[in-house]
Parts: structure tokens; sequence; C-alpha cells
């Protein structure tokens, strides 16, 4: 990977950062709002199904955790498990394609968009 | 070892460890999720089997975890993109805070 | 191993510090001495007393014992430091010292570590001036006040002793990275309006070698002994190398 690209992957992140900062503001305000005498399935899908904002809420905030974990993760195993090749590249490819592809189901689940 | 304890090490080391333990957290999260999307009572079942101690202790610790990734995140980008002055070790300080007092009002509220 | 310094045992015997010293290559280990507990006494004074004393095949390096020439920088109690400015006071309160040589460079014997990565990646990341001036041409004129100087204004202090080097977990995780003294060597010239090689600086500072992996653990900052803050001159190369790449000159 060239200079420049592992450049990008640094802009990527700290810019997907500052999406997860907020991101993760409102969903701390949420886990904790919604823990209040516990969670139920229908509480949660009452919340969140139909409803445009939160589809596009945790639309945004799913991707962008695609884009922030898997580069993270590329930094560790460089530094801590020696894992410095393609392969390293292309495991974190992979790890954001599954992060996309899993986060997206649960958020058409939880939002009722494909029913 | 004696070398790195100071307060940007720990912090560092914190978002280490809790960017780690989220990643690996996140396939998880968005599995037990998808379980609404063949029927809300699949969902259902689930949050009922992790309604007990052993969870919420865990969930208590990712909801730690994830509000230090957050402030710790925060005080990165704060070094890095805003003009430098010497407040490293209160930016440390108020990230450790923000972390306790996030896991004291789930605490609270679980 | 007891013969005392000529006329510097007082009439009573001194409190003695128990010294651990590397000795040897990576593999060496540490040795034990006693040296003579003194007021205003220096870690640099402490090894020189040894050598000069107890053992004369220890080996070490200093030159200017003032805090200017940067080599007699040494691994003390776990931590790199400047010997010659580093009071024992100040890090032996329990009256022991353990010195070894600088962390994250290879041993040449004793406490002389092998600083030529260390100044070959001063190199790597373009700390060289290159300017388009010639002797016929007027003196540049650089305002003091103005904003490129005002950043540089502490990083140009730096001595190249190695300390920030050997603190730092980033150098120790990933081999290829340039280190912090290399990295603000660099910031002071993509600071400085005369030099002519920007571009060139930023492409060989940026990457997974260059200044993306500072993780901010502030080593560095913490140990310079001027006080200086290579996290700080990252941080500037960091968002210049990100600006260059976005503009697609990188």
């Amino acid at each position: 990977m060239s200079p420049r690209s592992q450049t990008l992957l640094w802009v990527a992140q700290r810019a997907s950062a500052v999406v997860l900062a907020l991101c993760v503001v409102v969903h701390l305000a949420t886990i904790i709002y919604a823990m209040r005498g516990g969670i139920s399935a229908a509480e949660i899908l009452g919340r969140t199904r139909g409803n445009p904002g939160w589809l596009a809420f945790y639309s945004l905030f799913v991707l962008a955790c695609a884009v922030h974990a898997p580069i993270g993760l590329r930094t560790v195993l460089r530094e801590w498990a020696a894992w410095r090749g393609r392969g390293c590249d292309a495991a974190m490819w992979l790890f954001a394609a599954l992060l996309a592809w899993a986060g997206m189901r649960a958020v058409l689940a939880v939002t009722g968009a494909l029913t | 070892m004696r070398g790195r304890n100071h307060p940007g090490w720990w912090a560092f080391l914190v978002h280490r460890i809790s960017g780690i333990a989220l990643a690996l957290f996140l396939p998880l999260h968005f599995w037990a999720l998808g379980q609404a999307l063949e029927a809300a009572a699949k969902l259902e079942a689930f949050l009922r089997w992790t309604d007990q101690p052993l969870f919420h202790i865990g969930m208590w610790g990712l909801v730690v975890l994830l509000a230090a990734h957050l402030a710790g995140g925060l005080r990165v980008l704060a070094l890095e993109f805003l003009p430098w002055r010497d407040w490293h070790k209160t930016l440390a300080a108020v990230a450790a805070a923000f972390a306790l007092a996030a896991g004291l009002a789930f605490a609270l509220a679980l | 191993m007891s013969r005392r310094e000529k006329g510097a045992a007082p009439p009573s015997d001194p409190p003695q510090l128990l010294v651990r010293v590397w000795r040897g290559h990576a593999d060496g280990e540490f040795q034990p001495f006693e040296v003579p507990r003194h007021a205003t006494q220096t870690v640099l004074d402490v090894v020189m007393h040894i050598q000069r004393s107890l053992d004369a095949t220890l080996a070490y390096r200093y030159a200017c014992r003032v805090g200017m020439c940067g080599s007699c920088a040494m691994t003390v109690n776990g931590v790199p430091r400047w010997t010659c400015r580093t009071h024992v006071d100040k890090v032996a309160g329990d009256g022991r010292l353990e010195i070894a040589p600088l962390s994250n460079l290879p041993v040449i014997r004793d406490l002389v570590a092998d600083m030529r990565e260390f100044f070959d990646k001063w190199a790597r990341s373009r700390g060289r001036f290159d300017g388009g001036n010639t002797r016929h041409d007027e003196f540049a004129r650089v305002a003091p006040a103005s904003t490129e100087r005002q950043q540089v204004e502490s990083g140009i202090e730096c001595i190249g002793c190695g300390v920030c080097y050997s603190a730092c977990d980033s150098v120790a995780w990933n081999p290829d990275y340039l280190g912090p003294a290399a990295l603000l060597r660099a910031w002071t010239l993509v600071n400085d309006v005369r030099d002519t090689a920007g571009l060139e600086r930023l492409r060989a500072v940026s990457g997974d070698a260059g200044c993306a992996s500072c993780h901010t653990h502030l080593s560095c900052t913490e140990r310079c002994p001027k006080q200086l803050s290579p996290t700080a001159g990252i941080a500037g190369l960091k968002r210049a190398v990100a600006l260059a790449a976005l503009k697609g000159t990188l």
C-alpha cells in the first residue's frame, strides 16, 4: 500500500471518528434511557420500526463503524501481532465488508425497512 | 514499563484495549439485532436469555468501554487538530471522568 | 571494588548508592556497584566514578556535561534520561540506581547504544535543509512573529539525544517508524520558508512509517529533557500530510 493510501486510511479513520463521536453520544443516551426498567424487543422495535429518522441514523452509524474499526484493527495487528503484509490489509477489507453487511442487516431488521 | 507510567500512555492503552474489545463485540451485536429480521420473538428470546447478572456486568463493561473510547477519541482529535497547548493531562482526566460517569448512569439505570 | 576516589572520602563513611549497571551486549546482565553518595551528584557523575575508580572497562558516552551535546542519554531506573543533568536526588530517593543503555537501539557494549538507525531515520525523513538561494542572494528574512517561525520555536532546540526515540512505543512496535526526533526535525523544515523540498519531505514522513503511526502516547513529550513536544510537531505533520493526500499532491 502506498504512503498516500496509508494517509487516506488515517484521514478516513479521523473523519469516521467525528461521525462516530456524534452517533455514540446519541447511542449512549438511548442505551441508558432504554435500560431503565429493563429492555424488551417490543420496546426496542416500537421505537425504531417505521421511523426513517432512526433508519438514517443507524445506517450512518453502522457505515462509520465499518470504516473506523478495521483501520484501527489493522494498526493493532501490525504493531502487536507483527502481521504487516497484504494478507492483513485484505483481512481488514473483509472485516469491513462483514461489519457493513451484518450491521445493515441489523438496521433493516430493527427498523423494519424490509418487512 | 516504568517509562510508560504517565497519563498519556495510560490514555492510549485504554483507547487501544477498548477499541479492540468494541471491534470484536460489533459482529456479535449486529448478529443479535439481526434476529429481529426473522421474528420479533427471536430477538425477545435472546434479550430474555441475556437478562441475568453475568450479562448485566458484561453490558456495563461495554458501556464503560464505549464511553472511554468516545472520550479518549475526542482527546486524540483535540491533540491532533486543535492548536497545541499544555492540556493533555487535563484531557486524559476529563476522558476518564466521562467514562466513569457514563458507567454510573448505566449502573443506576440497570 | 571499594577503592575510593582520592580525596573524595569525607571523614565518616558517606552513604552508599547501590548501582546496577548494564554490562555486555544485548544478552548481557546488570553488574552491582557501590558508589559513595554525594550532594548534587548527577547520574553521569556516578557512571564516571564507576569507570574511573571501580572498573575501567566500563563503556559509556558523554561529551559536554552541560546538556548541550545530547550524547550521554541512558536508561535510568527504567526511564530514558540525559544523565549529565539528571540529579541522583531526583531519580534515586531510595539510594538505588539501575543504569542501562537506551532502549529501541542495538547495544554496542555496556551503556553505549548504536545511534546509527536513529540518525539514518533523520536522513530518511528528509531532515536536511534544502535551500534555493545562493551566496549571491539577499539574506532571507524570517519574521520572528510569523506563524511558521512560532510553530517551530521549541522544535529547533532539539539536541538529538535519542531520549524520545528510546521512550517511544511506536518505534518499539513498528521498526520502520521514523520516530519523534526525526519527525520533529522534518516539522521544523516544513515550516522553514526558505526550504524548497516541502512536498518531497511530506512524502517522506507520510504513511505507516511516518506520522500516521504516532498514537499520541506522549512518551516523547513526557521524557524530552529539553521539554519539547515532538507530539505537537507530529500532529502538524499529520495535518499537512492529510491535506496533501486529499488534494492529490502527495
